[in-house]
């Protein structure tokens, strides 16, 4: 066992000049379950895909199970397991032949493969599935079974990219179970990446937040948490908010506050007992309010603070940016005719 | 440069697997074969084409060159699969996997060379049910070797195809420029007796044209160059093809 499991510095991705991942540096304890957190298109893929040895880097070091990324590939190989965002299981084979295939190329022979292959097949209860065509299986039966697979050879350290995308509540949590039963009762050290705030606040003894291809913060969740200094209580608002706003930066139990659009959002101590006073000075000023939200504050509002915008907001621009791509294209054709 | 025979065998088993559960498949691949011999044998049987010498009918000669190229279509597509498993992301799977990329290069070929071979069998056989006289066992082994090499030659060709594409976009141009051009340069349904000088210097750089040929040397005992000509040539080209293949594919990027 190495201490550190992963060991990054200035690791660096550029896709035609444009950097996917500028610059970053961190450290992975043996045993740690480590959270890249951030939008789509962040950078997480291509660090995990770095760190993997499917990517070749631009610049910078990395060092995974104590080997260098870009010399001792297959010492990599060897160590890690992955589970790809996409599904990377051949549908038309079984379960358990997907698993036989890759405990083969791992090089198990064949007693402990067969051990192996009940065995995690036991741990994410797919067994009596085994003989099923994957094409026939639901998509929580993949990732479970992806995970499984990931496992057979007994790796170090685990990457799991978007464990959970576009699972259901229930299965998620079924996931996240498998997942937090890995690290503390198997010791295997895990990085997942994720978009989804309240999985890694719920998985991860560490989190890294990503944006841009940089890390905008770095720290175990609570901490993270308290940078905000409290909880954060939304108000939606009506009318001419310019003398409340001047009338609440003048309140000194207000520690933040951040006007979106028609939403303000103040952090404090005890959140719910300054409520009816905030209704009170907004009607004083002449302002109506229409909502009240009270929220311990998550790793959504710490993205917030960091970058200035919303994981949902990143992600509907991108969306917003793609249709008007769509719409010119279209028109361009149109025209063209 | 290590080569691990369980990725070998691993990866050939899994093709095998997928071949065997695919019959629709297996039936559409044998489909077009068999209707270029049964239309293009029955509407020319009545022509007398130069270069063809008397005792030799046209169905005859047109046998070895089906054989030729339901191998060139099935091994080149087998060769551009990889780009299936980009798309279904398996690639990834075994892109990660501690083996030798040479390995997986050869696990790829050993599994499109036995389903090609198995696939050109079948054909010689209904040929044969169909009335094509097969004058000895060792003249089908002989085409077993050729047709060996054919595969391997553009299993090689597919690979270096699917390692500089991204995506089945391209799947119609390669279709159109490469496969096609191949077969009809390679003298499958005439002999290239009949093409203008220049255009059969073109067909002399087509390694199908050395597989068809040796194809009909061992089937039909005709051929216009020697069976040994043949063989090295092919032989040169199938090396040349996978080393190319596993080069191209050892530096393309998985994802």
């Amino acid at each position: 066992m190495h201490e550190h499991a992963i060991k990054v510095e200035d690791l660096t991705k550029s896709f035609n000049g444009l950097a996917a991942v500028d610059h970053i540096s961190f450290t992975v304890r043996s045993g740690e379950l480590f959270g890249l957190l951030g939008p789509n298109g962040a950078g997480k893929t291509t660090t995990i895909n770095m760190l993997s040895t499917l990517l070749k880097s631009t610049s910078g070091y990395g060092e995974v199970a104590g080997h260098d990324i870009s010399k001792s590939k297959d010492d990599i190989r060897r160590s890690i397991g992955v589970v790809f965002q996409e599904p990377a299981l051949d549908i038309k084979l079984t379960g358990k032949e997907n698993l036989e295939f890759h405990a083969m190329m791992y090089g198990l022979k064949k007693k402990e493969r067969k051990e192996r292959v009940e065995e995690v097949l036991k741990l994410v209860e797919l067994t009596e599935k085994k003989d099923v065509l994957v094409e026939n299986f639901s998509g929580g039966m993949k990732r479970r079974l992806e995970i499984a697979r990931g496992l057979i050879h007994k790796p170090e350290v685990l990457f799991l990219d978007e464990p959970t995308l576009g699972l259901d509540a229930q299965t998620r949590h079924h996931i996240w179970d498998y997942i937090k039963k890995l690290n503390k009762e198997g010791g295997v050290t895990i990085i997942l990446t994720t978009h989804y705030m309240e999985e890694a606040d719920f998985l991860c003894d560490r989190i890294a937040i990503m944006d841009r291809g940089k890390f905008v913060a770095m720290d175990i969740p609570a901490r993270l948490k308290d940078i905000l200094g409290g909880d954060v209580v939304s108000m939606e608002i009506e009318g001419k908010a310019d003398a409340l706003i001047d009338r609440i930066n003048s309140l000194e139990w207000v520690k933040n506050m951040t006007r979106h659009n028609e939403t303000l959002s103040l952090t404090m101590e005890k959140g719910e007992r300054r409520i009816p006073q905030l209704i009170n000075v907004a009607r004083e000023n002449g302002v109506n309010v229409t909502c009240v939200h009270l929220r311990k504050p998550s790793l959504e509002d710490v993205f917030l603070h960091f970058t200035g915008r919303t994981i949902r907001e990143e992600e509907a621009s991108k969306t917003e940016r793609n249709r008007a791509t769509i719409r010119a294209r279209m028109r361009r054709r149109m025209g063209r005719r | 440069m290590m080569i691990n025979t369980t990725a070998i065998y691993v990866l050939w088993l899994r093709e095998m697997k997928r071949f065997l559960r695919a019959k629709s498949r297996v039936v559409g691949a044998l489909a077009m074969p068999l209707f270029f011999l049964a239309f293009l044998g029955l509407g020319f049987r009545k022509l007398a084409i130069p270069g063809i010498s008397g005792e030799v009918d046209y169905i005859r000669f047109l046998v070895p060159g089906i054989i030729g190229m339901s191998i060139l279509f099935s091994s080149t597509f087998g060769g551009l699969s990889v780009l299936w498993d980009r798309e279904f992301g398996f690639l990834k799977e075994i892109m990660v996997a501690p083996v030798s990329r040479v390995s997986i290069v050869f696990g790829r070929i050993a599994g499109g060379a036995t389903t090609t071979l198995i696939q050109a069998i079948l054909i010689l056989g209904i040929s044969h049910i169909m009335g094509f006289k097969i004058s000895s066992v060792s003249s089908v082994l002989l085409a077993l070797v050729f047709m060996t090499l054919i595969s391997i030659t553009f299993l090689g060709l597919g690979l270096i195809f699917a390692s500089k594409m991204r995506d089945m976009q391209g799947f119609s141009i390669v279709m159109n420029f490469v496969i096609f051009p191949l077969f009809f340069l390679s003298g499958a349904l005439y002999p290239l007796e009949n093409f203008p000088p220049w255009l059969r210097y073109v067909s002399k750089v087509d390694p199908l044209t050395y597989g068809v040929d040796g194809l009909r040397a061992s089937l039909i005992g005709v051929s216009s160059f020697s069976l040994l000509t043949n063989f090295a040539l092919l032989l040169v080209f199938s090396s040349v093809m996978i080393v190319l293949g596993a080069y191209f594919f050892e530096k393309s990027e998985s994802v």
